[in-house]
């Protein structure tokens, strides 16, 4: 038996008349029983008809005999399932010239059609194709733009019914058409896959649908109200689901009429599968690396197409990540030494911390040029503290300097006493093509330098984070002010750059495992005394000060 | 090139820029232009060495951004990644005039296509800076070529190389004179 009351018998008629489908009937019913929508759509049909063509004046009691005498054959409503959209609506096209177009007016079809075992089946063979490591889903349908537009129209329809018999039902209690479709097919595709199908998880099952043939039902929506529909570079359409429901709520009831039918059209076409995607949500791994070599940049150095330098910082790190998790891309960030690596839609993402450090050895057996430590899987939250703190912490570094004019020793003892100088610095030149233009103060806390001869000598600086050192020593075509050479007056320029230390204590700190406690402690400052060479100076990005 | 010579090792413009050249602009003698290229596209706007104001004894007598009534160049503002504002200059465009103490007025042009990023305002304040350091704190304006055209800028410019060859001829012409 069906929730259905007296009341709703005049609502059901215009709507089964209109080319509605049982379901939609039920939904505009305001039924919350979610099981009535789980019922065999035949079944469902027959008694929805049955409870129309049944006189008003009989009650439920009596309302079985009744029905036996005034019900017309059900098979005229039966949805012709075996030549449904299944197949990229070859077939459909067939079965729809054969008889009156059954494909619901308001759904189109997706109520009708798309929520039965078969297509729980079609769901969960996609999604194990995919090879996905989950414990339970989320499943999200986005529909065609239009089916609030065919909704709107069938619920005035419903309005003036009720006007006329004086009810009186609010348009938020019409249950929508998205959740009775995940309360009929959550436990299906749940039974397929054997995981819950949750509110929330870590993993989305998202199928989309698409109905050409009416998404000129929108259209009308643009030219009453213009404001709603703004050309968004991105997407394809300027009918978003979100515009149209915006448009819906401010046009009003002659307006809407006026422009569209009500009931609206009878499709042609069933409603077709756009795509059934699968998303993992990213897992976020940090840790801490060494670099060991002058010439390894932090990201891959290419240009036109050509790759500059072998390897990079970024791809050691991530590589064996990528593998692990088996994730489809990546974002690299760093704050110097402690970086973060987003792992974009991972099939695995469940990782043990002795599992974890086993991939920490991969990256480090894989190249002498980096060492990474504590890697570990942590929040997003946790990722962006790592970011936030920049401008308060400070960085050591330690530069070769060479100076145009001869220095001696007392030349450059000034700079020892200079404390917390405030410079401004432009956005450097040579990452000016990817950055804003901008203006950064920054401070250099201590200096202290160390004589080597007449044309050089050592730096040690103090500085806030997110200093560029170089463009500090050379001065960049004077967009560092005040600079090195300001300070000696003289042409400075940079012939190394170490980084001596970073002043942060995140990510937390992994003991490691007896075994490796020789090998861990390496200092984090490198090369103090190599003497300056010329493929030092041409080839260095230096990532690092980033 | 003499710098690596004094230093023993490569400066900044030697290591990260290109040297392109353009000589006689808009056919006036000697105004030449340098124009650095950085390995990532973008471009100093300089005073080539050859350039009259560069040469012994003249001094500036003001520096103009405002090329026309509607436009001055320090009005441009860039914002974003993708400097989105900033004029798009041509080759010919002017980027400023400057006039010097002996009444002659020169006036600089872009030289590459490009989005402006940002002109020299330090020049306004010092313009000894432009007669002193015109590759380095002189420079005129810095510009972004378009991604796709950033090997097609250079099709109209010389090379170091040619660019010498083109002052030795001038020398030469001035000698059978």
């Amino acid at each position: 038996m069906l929730p259905l009351k007296e009341k709703d018998r005049p609502i059901v008629r215009a709507l089964l008349d209109a080319g509605c489908c049982a379901r939609c009937i039920l939904r505009f019913c305001c039924v919350s029983l979610q099981s009535a929508y789980r019922q065999n759509y035949e079944d469902l049909t027959c008694e929805l008809q049955s409870f129309a063509d049944t006189r008003e004046t009989s009650i439920s009691g009596d309302s079985a005999e009744k029905e036996q005498q005034d019900v017309p054959p059900c098979k005229k409503i039966r949805l012709d399932i075996e030549k449904g959209g299944d197949e990229d609506g070859k077939d459909v096209k067939e079965s729809a010239e054969k008889t009156e177009s059954n494909i619901c007016v308001v759904c189109l079809g997706v109520l009708q059609h798309f929520c039965d075992k078969d297509f729980a089946k079609k769901i969960a063979e996609t999604v194990m194709a995919e090879k996905y490591e989950f414990h339970s889903l989320v499943l999200s349908v986005s529909l065609p733009a239009q089916l609030s537009v065919r909704e709107h129209s069938a619920w005035l329809l419903v309005k003036k019914e009720m006007r006329e018999k004086t009810m009186c039902l609010g348009k938020d209690d019409v249950i929508q058409v998205k959740e009775a479709y995940k309360w009929i097919l959550h436990s299906l595709v749940s039974q397929e896959l054997g995981v819950p199908a949750l509110a929330k998880s870590l993993f989305e099952v998202s199928v989309g649908f698409k109905h050409p043939e009416t998404d000129g039902d929108c259209h009308f929506l643009a030219a009453t109200c213009s404001g709603c529909f703004k050309p968004a570079k991105n997407k394809q359409s300027v009918f978003t689901r979100m515009a149209v429901v915006k448009a819906l709520e401010k046009i009003t009831e002659e307006s809407f009429r006026r422009k569209f039918s009500c009931p609206p059209k009878r499709p042609t076409t069933l409603c077709a599968l756009q795509e059934i995607q699968c998303l993992h949500v990213p897992v976020f791994v940090a840790g801490r690396y060494n670099k060991f070599s002058r010439t390894l940049p932090q990201t891959p150095w290419v240009i036109d197409g050509e790759r500059r330098m072998e390897s990079s910082v970024e791809e050691l790190i991530t590589a064996p990540l990528l593998s692990a998790f088996q994730a489809e891309g990546f974002n690299f960030s760093s704050s110097g030494r402690p970086f973060a690596v987003e792992l974009l839609n991972p099939h695995k993402a469940q990782f043990s911390t002795e599992e974890v450090h086993q991939l920490q050895e991969t990256i480090n057996k894989s190249s002498s040029k980096i060492r990474v430590r504590d890697l570990q899987i942590v929040t997003r939250e946790a990722v962006g503290h790592m970011k936030e703190g920049e401008e308060e912490k400070t960085k050591s570094y330690c530069a070769l300097i060479w100076t145009q004019r001869p220095i001696e020793e007392n030349d450059i003892e000034f700079l020892n006493d200079i404390k917390d100088l405030n410079i401004a610095q432009k956005t450097p030149l040579r990452v000016l093509h990817r950055r804003p233009l901008a203006v950064r103060q920054r401070v250099i806390h201590t200096m202290s330098a160390q004589y080597r001869d007449s044309h050089h000598f050592c730096l040690q600086l103090r500085t806030q984070a997110g200093t560029y050192i170089k463009e500090f020593v050379h001065g960049d075509f004077g967009r560092t002010r005040p600079n090195l050479c300001d300070l000696m007056k003289t042409e400075t320029d940079i012939l190394e750059l170490d980084v001596e230390s970073v002043d942060v204590d995140w990510p937390p700190v992994i003991p490691e495992p007896e075994s490796q406690k020789g090998r861990s402690s390496l200092p984090e400052h490198q090369h103090k005394d190599t003497p300056p060479s010329q493929e030092d100076i041409q080839c260095h990005p230096l990532g690092s000060l980033f | 090139m003499e710098d690596t010579e004094i230093r023993g090792a490569p400066s900044v413009i030697d290591r990260y820029f290109t040297k392109w050249y353009k000589t006689d602009l808009k056919g006036k003698p000697c105004e030449d232009h340098c124009v650095l290229q950085h390995s990532n596209r973008i471009c100093v706007i300089t005073l080539a060495e050859t350039h009259p104001l560069l040469q012994k004894g003249k001094a500036i007598k003001s520096i103009s951004y405002q090329i026309s009534s509607a436009c001055s160049r320090l009005e441009n503002k860039v914002s974003g990644k993708s400097k989105r504002g900033g004029q798009f200059l041509t080759e010919l465009a002017p980027l400023c005039r400057i006039t010097s103490t002996d009444g002659e007025e020169f006036t600089i042009f872009s030289c590459v296509r490009g989005r402006l990023l940002e002109v020299n305002a330090d020049i306004l304040t010092r313009p000894n800076l432009l007669l002193e350091k015109p590759s380095t704190e002189g420079y005129i304006a810095i510009i972004l070529p378009k991604f796709e055209e950033s090997k097609s800028i250079t099709e109209g410019l010389l090379t170091r190389t040619e660019y010498e060859d083109v002052v030795s001829k001038r020398a030469a012409m001035k000698d059978l004179l």
